[in-house]
């Protein structure tokens, strides 16, 4: 009897916090913001109870279609040359020896341990007109004039791909590392060169990798607001700044609510293709 | 020694270190062309570290390999004019049997019309007909292995070097396909450099083998001449089944030597030795016979200890009375005994073989400890003294 009523509340204390905890923090949240995307926004700030289609309308208007495109922009420049740069890094530290590799894994991970946005304002002092920066070149004689550096385009791609190659480099380590080193022998016995054996058998199979690092840089860098706010100097508008406005702002909150949405779709429908292409993976 | 036009691959003093220890040792070794040659051993003697050697894998701390009389030592694997057939098939996942066999020809530039038709032969060849399109994946051990041998056969190597390609199989399959492999090399005529660590597959497809243990080479000769003339004791114990026993010699009679042994008298037929040298004698357990009378020559007894069923034969242990066990084959038809029992073990005299002299014995164990001093001295003194102490 004691048993019975046991085996029934064992479960319910286990499990019980941390979905109370989810209930609470995430499914009350999304549901508000799932709500307040439908209603109307009133005159001062706040939304009055009436069903409204408005703000997934106004989506489609020029200048937010314009916001979109500049987003799509800088978080595919960003996937890109994170890949560019997260490949080789990943593949050195797959092929380095059993020695090295713990510390420059350890070496990636590092930065997790500091604030995101406290690390972009060490990138702010390095950057800015009187930076470290510009100020070694004018020492130098390179330059008469401080580079403007900072506030720029460059200046949030440079901070979106600091941010985001771990997230990159990971995957792409993780399925290196489990390539099967007989294979790469195997092909260089079968006559392929260094290149041929990369171009032919170890991208191939580390697709899987590159499509994972992709996904997860892509994804956050969509929504990050922070680094377009503290390296672009809010120049350029994206849908992370976008949201963070219109609830800040210009309370719009049916607007921001819509487009959190947006995004929450556009990831869900990323994050399937990723478990699509990740069961392929073990297919193979 | 053979003609020198037919040496296709060449060792000369080879040898392998890795972090200090030696697992290959003075390895000399002339593979023919044509020929079937296996090098058989235990695991960690050496053998796979060789293969590799001669792929390109891994380089040689000492010695040369020599491929169709030209020094390898500089040349990658992609390189070689060898190819390898490997323990774990290391198919390319990624791609399907047509493609995974025509790997090594789209390295080699050839036309594709030559590849589609090659690849076609090639998979005539090994009997995959249907199976184009499939992934390794989808396929079982002994395909996978099919596509393995095809992959490496199509770039018409000067040699194959397969790593116990079979390992994976199971028995049956692991038969046929012994006798596959077989035909394939005569048909094509490519020497075949193969490791294994089952004697009885060595047996069967070789026509040499070479034994390897503990990084040496121990004897290299036909299966007959290895199953048959073990030169050492560790070749006629790891090859086939052997009782291997020590005695002295009590008398000699032109080729007949009266031997005495701890548990016995016996008789055996060997040229060339004398009076009350110490030799190891080895007899095939389908050698030993048992009798309930004493025969002439012969007084080794033991008792029945107990008999196991084998299919074909009943393999009977005997026990000697100085505790050392004999397993003898017979027949099922042949006279039963019941365990317990005590009984006569003689042999034909000519079906005894001398594996090891005593004097070789000693001579090994002084070397060996002529090597150890040298060694500590060395260490003692200079690096370089060390080396020199290997080169003895």
């Amino acid at each position: 009897m004691i048993n019975k009523i046991k085996n029934k509340v064992t479960p319910v204390v286990m499990i019980g916090p941390a979905t109370f905890w989810l209930i609470l923090f995430l499914l009350i949240p999304l549901f508000l913001v799932i709500g307040i995307s439908f209603l109307q926004r009133n005159g001062y700030g706040g939304v009055d109870m009436v069903f409204s289609l408005q703000a997934y309308f106004d989506m489609l208007t020029p200048e937010y279609l314009k916001i979109f495109i500049a987003s799509f922009r800088l978080s595919v420049a960003t996937t890109v040359i994170c890949l560019l740069i997260g490949y080789p890094f990943a593949y050195v530290i797959a092929h380095s020896s059993e020695k090295a590799k713990p510390f420059l894994v350890l070496l990636l991970m590092l930065p997790f341990w500091i604030n995101s946005m406290i690390r972009i304002y060490g990138w702010n002092t390095l950057l800015r007109s009187s930076g470290i920066i510009n100020n070694v070149l004018i020492s130098l004689g390179v330059v008469d004039v401080p580079l403007e550096m900072l506030y720029t385009d460059g200046a949030v791609l440079l901070g979106m791909v600091y941010d985001l190659l771990p997230f990159t480099v990971l995957p792409i380590y993780t399925s290196i590392e489990k390539l099967d080193p007989t294979l790469l022998e195997a092909a260089s016995d079968l006559g392929a060169t260094k290149l041929h054996r990369l171009v032919r058998v170890v991208l191939p199979l580390t697709m899987p990798g590159i499509f994972a690092g992709s996904i997860q840089t892509f994804i956050p860098s969509l929504g990050l607001f922070y680094i377009s706010d503290m390296m672009g100097g809010a120049k350029t508008m994206y849908v992370g700044n976008l949201i963070k406005n219109q609830f800040m702002s210009a309370r719009n909150w049916p607007m921001g609510a819509a487009l959190a949405i947006l995004l929450i779709v556009i990831t869900l429908v990323l994050m399937r293709l990723y478990t699509k292409v990740g069961s392929l993976d073990d297919m193979v | 020694m053979s003609n020198v036009k037919d040496v296709i691959v060449k060792l000369t003093d080879v040898e392998k270190e890795f972090d200090g220890v030696k697992v290959v040792k003075k390895l000399n070794l002339e593979v023919r062309k044509g020929e079937f040659l296996t090098l058989l051993g235990p695991s960690g003697c050496g053998k796979t570290t060789t293969l590799r050697m001669i792929a390109g894998f891994s380089n040689v701390t000492s010695g040369e390999i020599e491929l169709e009389g030209r020094n390898v030592a500089d040349l990658k694997p992609n390189e070689r004019d060898v190819n390898t057939v490997f323990q774990s098939y290391a198919l390319f996942p990624h791609m399907n049997v047509e493609d995974n066999i025509a790997f090594g020809l789209v390295e080699k530039k050839v036309p594709k019309a030559e590849i589609k038709e090659r690849v076609a032969e090639m998979i005539k060849l090994v009997q995959l007909e249907g199976l184009e399109k499939r992934r390794p994946a989808q396929m079982s051990g002994g395909q996978k292995q099919r596509v393995a041998i095809a992959r490496a056969l199509i770039n018409r190597p000067k040699v194959l070097l397969l790593d116990e390609p079979l390992g994976a199989l199971d028995l049956k399959l692991r038969k046929q396909m012994q006798l596959e492999l077989k035909h394939l090399q005569q048909k094509l005529g490519i020497t075949f450099i193969y490791v294994t660590h089952d004697q009885e597959e060595a047996l069967t497809m070789s026509d040499r083998i070479a034994v390897m243990n503990d990084g040496v080479m121990e004897q290299i000769g036909t299966p007959d001449e290895v199953y048959n003339r073990p030169k050492t004791k560790f070749v006629a114990g790891f090859v086939g089944e052997s009782n291997i026993l020590e005695s002295y010699v009590t008398q000699v009679d032109e080729d007949l030597l009266h031997i005495s042994l701890e548990s016995g008298k016996a008789l055996l037929h060997a040229p060339g030795f004398k009076n009350e040298e110490m030799i190891y004698i080895c007899v095939r357990p389908e050698n030993l016979l048992l009798s309930e009378t004493k025969k002439e020559h012969f007084s080794i007894r033991g008792r029945i200890v107990e008999h196991v069923f084998a299919g074909s034969v009943i393999k009977t242990v005997v026990e000697l009375i100085n505790g050392q066990k004999l397993r003898v084959a017979r027949h099922p038809n042949e006279e039963e005994f019941e365990v317990g029992t005590y009984v006569y073990v003689y042999w034909h005299p000519k079906k005894a073989i001398i594996v090891h002299t005593v004097e070789e014995q000693i001579y090994n164990v002084i070397e060996g400890t002529t090597n150890r001093i040298y060694e500590q001295l060395g260490e003692k003194y200079s690096p370089s003294a060390r080396e020199d102490s290997h080169d003895q």
